[in-house]
């Protein structure tokens, strides 16, 4: 399907252009996600969409589907009522690194440890851009924020592992560079049976770029380029050659766990039975 | 046929809400309303239904509002402490007009308080709660029957005009165990339902109303693909910053609810047809009252009871005749006096308002609020 094909069928009519600045990376996202929706084949009608609050969880308004813009930090709990009350809807999660990671931690950690069938999308730019450049849980050790003049002294989290140890069954990371990948990724977390979780690197020209001398959206995808290790590269890299650099792919998947509204369902089939 | 039954206020909420049809409960322990998610844990599988206890109570609306845009019926149940974090997503209904049932089990506040004390501190917060201009209902028990009745209320009230519907019990009435006549089955109770579309999905605006000013809500998974947001937005659903959206949002909010009092609003009169005063209170603090009108009929004084089981919006209209009937009214609660700003408000002056406030963790005695009606008579 050609990209306005892409547009047409799904994305809303009258909602663009977007907000977005210009070399920013949420349309990237964005688009991946629905071409990995498209490449999965699913029911536009069998689609839920929930974002937060924050630049990229605007992204909701745009897509055609049953979306959901919700509260900052809230996406995944909204998330979680519709699939565990309507386990035939696909579940998307489209959050920020701040909504995701510092306001909505806390859900996203216990969504990961159910198990509970939906597929999040971390869009990752180091900073809250909607409020002008703060940084966030994920901004790097020493970055400029317009609350970071002196540049940050909190350590930021690896959203990665904290997931994986959160018991996420499907982690995957990739940028928006390398696009095919990210799709590609995107749509095997759809089809994933359990919590997905995928974090897409993305650049902030603008708030975080800006900030800290990054150059133009060019040079920071370039940066992607250069800081992305594909997994079967980052492999054979030892400590030192990793430093400064992070890996892309599959980062962990589990499909022997049950997902959690399956387990509901034989815990409704047990408790009809008579059986505690 | 049916059956008589000794329980709790909590549990009658339970039944209630089964009766209604709710389907679905996310929850967060909490003293004084934990019995509501325990047994609904129990309950809520063997009819089909869903619990999930979330890892907080902010989780916990954010859950059964996910699972009222499915087109359940849904509850969640806390007090004081978790009704402070539900705020933030109450006014997300409000403002989205999501049907949610919202059980607050008072307990003496602030922060940690009292966990096991009963208290209508929270009369103004049910109200006021969340930040912004919003309107809601909010109902409140004075008995185990009645817990169950106003519970299947709450969910008419709330799919009919798409608006959280508050719970606002107290720990007397979600504790104290009382017969309650319940039916054998709840086939017969009238199960609300949701407006839907009439219209095709492509001619669908997810916020365009009729004279109702309600406007109808498919369920996610219908086809109708609807955008839900907590911006103001116009009736398409999608957001909209113009002056003129915040306010034709806004006032569609406000008359929805506020131009159909009588549908609303419920009061109960209690020995006021010949009163020459009234003492108004609700919850556990009514039963105080009912006792203590009857001891002072018994000595031939003429003092009668107005009992709000719609707290808010508040009972405008039904104090401003009391106002004009009787010769003083006086306000019992279990706070410092929150419920009486509003009857003082709606009275104006018009006739003497005495606040006696009982707020050390009991409630009153029918003797002591006997004395201070007295006293506030003149007597």
């Amino acid at each position: 399907m050609s990209m306005e094909q892409i547009i047409d069928k799904y994305f809303r009519p009258g909602r663009l252009p977007h907000i977005w600045c210009p070399g920013c990376g949420n349309g990237v996202i964005t688009g991946a996600i629905v071409k990995a929706i498209d490449q999965v084949g699913l029911d536009q009608n069998a689609v839920a969409v929930i974002s937060g609050i924050g630049c990229s969880s605007r992204a909701s308004g745009y897509l055609d589907f049953n979306t959901v813009h919700s509260a900052h930090g809230r996406a995944i709990p909204v998330a979680t009522g519709i699939k565990l009350a309507d386990p035939s809807l696909n579940v998307v999660v489209i959050t920020g690194d701040g909504d995701a990671t510092a306001i909505g931690g806390n859900h996203l950690i216990h969504a990961a440890r159910r198990n509970i069938d939906m597929t999040v999308v971390l869009y990752n730019n180091s900073i809250y851009g909607m409020t002008g450049g703060q940084y966030s849980p994920m901004t790097p050790l020493g970055s400029k924020a317009t609350t970071a003049p002196y540049a940050t002294i909190e350590h930021d989290f690896n959203v990665t592992e904290l997931v994986k140890a959160a018991r996420a069954t499907f982690v995957a990371r990739a940028t928006t560079f390398h696009t095919q990948t990210l799709i590609d990724l995107i749509a095997k977390g759809i089809q994933h049976k359990g919590f997905s979780f995928i974090e897409a690197v993305s650049a902030c020209p603008i708030s975080f770029g800006r900030q800290n001398k990054m150059g133009g959206p060019d040079a920071m995808m370039m940066w992607q380029r250069d800081h992305a290790a594909p997994l079967a590269a980052w492999e054979k890299l030892n400590d030192e050659q990793r430093q400064g650099k992070f890996p892309i792919g599959i980062l962990y998947e589990d499909t022997s766990r049950m997902e959690y509204t399956e387990a509901y369902d034989q815990l409704i089939a047990k408790a009809q039975g008579g059986k505690k | 046929m049916s059956k008589i039954l000794l329980l709790q206020g909590n549990q009658a909420v339970v039944e209630g809400a089964i009766a209604a049809g709710c389907k679905f409960f996310g929850g967060y322990p909490i003293t004084p309303s934990t019995e509501i998610a325990e047994l609904l844990a129990e309950r809520l599988p063997l009819v089909g239904g869903k619990f999930i206890q979330m890892e907080d109570e902010i989780a916990s609306m954010g859950a059964i509002i996910g699972a009222s845009l499915t087109g359940k019926k849904v509850m969640t149940a806390t007090s004081g402490p978790g009704f402070s974090l539900k705020q933030e997503l109450i006014g997300y209904a409000c403002m989205a007009e999501i049907p949610l049932v919202i059980v607050n089990v008072q307990r003496v506040g602030p922060s940690t308080g009292q966990p096991t004390s009963p208290s209508h501190g929270d009369v103004m917060q049910a109200r006021w709660g969340t930040h912004g201009d919003h309107w809601l209902i909010a109902l409140t028990p004075a008995s185990v029957p009645e817990c169950f009745e106003i519970t299947v209320r709450a969910y008419a009230l709330s799919e009919k005009y798409r608006v959280p519907v508050i719970l606002l019990m107290d720990e007397v009435i979600g504790h104290m165990r009382e017969k309650i006549e319940l039916p054998d089955t709840y086939d017969n109770i009238p199960q609300p339902e949701r407006k839907l579309p009439t219209c095709p999905p492509e001619k669908f605006n997810a916020y365009a109303t009729d004279e109702s000013l309600v406007p109808p809500m498919p369920p996610f998974g219908s086809g109708y693909r609807l955008h839900v947001t907590g911006l103001v937005h116009d009736e398409t659903g999608f957001p909209k910053g113009t002056g003129a959206a915040t306010v034709a949002s806004t006032d569609r909010q406000y008359h929805k609810l506020y131009d159909n009092l009588d549908d609303i609003v419920q009061v109960e009169n209690y020995k006021l047809d010949d009163a020459e005063y009234a003492v108004i209170a609700f919850g556990c603090a009514a039963r105080t009252a009912y006792d203590s009108i009857d001891r002072a009929r018994a000595e031939g004084l003429k003092v009668g009871l107005l009992r709000p089981i719609t707290i808010w919006p508040f009972a405008d209209k039904q104090v401003k005749e009391l106002a004009s009937k009787v010769k003083g009214i006086m306000v019992h609660e279990l706070n410092r006096g929150q419920y009486v700003l509003e009857v003082e408000r709606a009275v104006a002056g018009k006739i003497p308002v005495t606040s006696y406030c009982k707020y050390d963790n009991e409630p009153a005695t029918p003797a002591q609020l006997l004395a201070e009606i007295k006293k506030a008579m003149g007597l």
